[in-house]
């Protein structure tokens, strides 16, 4: 078989899914490898050999029908997380919160962040922890009919909320 | 600024095996991922917009005291080939390589820290250290990130923690993973067993060269899967008693070898020994598999303590772009085969040939506990 950018033997052939379509392609070593191919992780391939698909910016963030609301700050939307497994900026988190809570399970050992904060967010980020854990609390009380509980509670959360987080 | 000519001739302690300790572990490595807030990952950016990045991030970068004399260089400012030479020495990754406006590496002096802007994230800072020194590569790397997110505003939630472009990366942002050489593992048809148990324990387990599974030279890289849900130190403890108990089978499994057939390891390091002193075409992949059998005679004391050393440059220094680089031009695949043995004849010329001591064949083996636990 001929390589599909010069005349010579091809001895790397390539099936890739881009956009939910198939592409084959026969290369020889040199060409190959000229157009990082021969890379496993892959990475290369999209960018130059098929154009670059991905940050083209303008022309996709125009999403087409299907693909979900799009994130308020970037313009990404959930149907190309879902085809290329990446977000589009740190806001999508939010957007995106319900879907990507909901893979996040097997992903990881769990779903809540433990270990480093940036130092200016330490306080806040123990209040926010506290805050969480009052609530979740909070609503097994009252699932559990538990009202005395659940009053102490909400005027701990309150107690929380009110108070001042000095900034630095 | 350090140039690019002067990064290649000087390679780092953990490329050479210079360093002590570099045993069955060889190096050591863990990366953070940060991207800053509300800016469109690299990925999903405009050209405009990642090069907005880069000048808002690489003053900042190169401000640090632990770049002083460093190399930094946008990546459209390099050829294929010395990106490829990059990837080669594990400064850059793959994905790095493969961008060009807008991205960029930098490497301190002494190349234990290297920090690439625009890869899948805004910033991926990593440590890399010989042997196993998770613990020393997390805290140099940690304090790199200390400082710049004193002027970088890092995106950060308070559940999910450092939001990175992948979701797989969340939390922590950090990977931190070690390169083992395991022949005897391999060689005792073990490997299967151990690899699995450690996959068991949500680490990751790869062939270091090579795709999936299949390992070229017996090296194995273990890595951290999850992110989210633990703390830097608990990963890394998890994962550095994982390490330790991989290397004492390791060892147990060498010993064993050695009392069932000394014979057949003498063999297999003497042969080894004898093509590559010999060889004039010689392809990566026999290159790789006898450079580890050779290791493995040194470290059980065949060759001079130095040989080990050796083994792991000459890793690096027969892979396709150094081979090019070395010959200065192109080179079709026959032709780098011949220039791959040719380095090799040259490193090894002066290396007497394997001797076994008598006592080494009469250690005590003691048998391995079963199952690796994270305990």
């Amino acid at each position: 078989m001929q390589c599909n950018f010069c005349d010579k033997k091809a001895t790397v052939f390539l099936t890739q899914l881009v956009d939910g379509e198939m592409k084959k392609m026969c290369l020889c070593e040199e060409c190959a490898e000229e157009k990082g191919v021969t890379d496993p992780a892959g990475f290369s391939l999209a960018d130059s050999v098929m154009g670059e698909v991905q940050g083209s910016g303008q022309s996709e963030i125009a999403a087409g029908p299907g693909e979900g609301i799009p994130c308020p700050v970037c313009g990404f939307t959930f149907g190309k997380f879902q085809q290329v497994g990446r977000l589009g900026c740190s806001e999508c988190y939010t957007t995106f919160s319900d879907e990507i809570s909901r893979r996040l399970g097997g992903m990881h050992k769990g779903v809540v962040h433990v270990g480093r904060v940036p130092e200016g967010l330490v306080e806040a980020h123990a209040r926010q922890q506290r805050l969480d854990q009052l609530r979740n609390r909070l609503e097994q009380a009252i699932a559990a009919e538990n009202y005395e509980e659940a009053a102490g509670l909400r005027d701990e959360i309150h107690e929380v909320e009110t108070s001042v987080v000095t900034q630095p | 600024m350090m140039r690019f000519s002067t990064l290649l001739k000087h390679p780092a302690d953990w490329m050479t095996g210079a360093a002590e300790g570099s045993g069955v572990v060889l190096t050591s490595r863990v990366r953070l991922a940060r991207n800053l807030r509300r800016e469109p990952f690299p990925g999903w950016s405009t050209k405009e917009r990642r090069v907005a990045v880069l000048k808002r991030v690489k003053p900042e970068v190169e401000a640090l005291p632990e770049m002083k004399n460093g190399f930094s260089q946008e990546l459209d400012g390099l050829t294929s080939l010395q990106k490829q030479v990059l990837v080669e020495r594990h400064l850059i990754s793959r994905e790095q390589a493969a961008r060009g406006e807008g991205s960029a590496a930098i490497v301190n002096r002494k190349q234990a820290l290297c920090l690439m802007i625009n890869e899948e994230d805004h910033l991926r800072m990593q440590s890399i250290r010989p042997g196993l020194a998770l613990s020393e590569a997390y805290e140099l790397v940690s304090s790199v990130d200390a400082q710049l997110e004193s002027s970088l505003d890092f995106a950060f939630d308070h559940e999910l923690g450092y939001l990175s472009a992948c979701p797989t990366n969340l939390g922590t942002g950090m990977r931190a993973s070690a390169m083992l050489h395991l022949p005897g593992l391999v060689l005792s048809d073990q490997i299967a067993q151990v690899l699995q148990a450690v996959g068991k324990l949500q680490l990751a387990v790869r062939g270091f060269f090579g795709e999936g599974t299949e390992s070229l030279g017996n090296l194995f890289q273990i890595s951290n899967q999850s992110t989210l849900g633990e703390s830097e130190e608990t990963i890394i403890r998890r994962l550095e008693r994982v390490i330790e108990q991989v290397t004492s089978h390791e060892r147990n499994a060498r010993l064993k070898l050695f009392e069932d057939d000394a014979d057949m390891v003498f063999d297999r390091v003497g042969r080894a020994y004898g093509t590559l002193r010999h060889a004039h075409v010689i392809a990566s992949k026999e290159a790789l598999n006898l450079l580890s059998l050779l290791r493995l005679g040194a470290e059980l004391d065949f060759f001079p303590s130095e040989t080990g050393g050796t083994c792991d440059s000459l890793l690096m220094e027969i892979q396709p772009a150094h081979l090019q680089l070395h010959s200065g031009k192109k080179l079709t695949p026959e032709k780098r085969d011949a220039i791959r043995a040719e380095i090799i004849r040259t490193r090894l010329q002066s290396l007497e040939p394997p001797v076994m001591k008598e006592q080494q064949a009469g250690e005590e083996w003691t048998p391995p506990s079963d199952t690796i636990v994270d305990s």
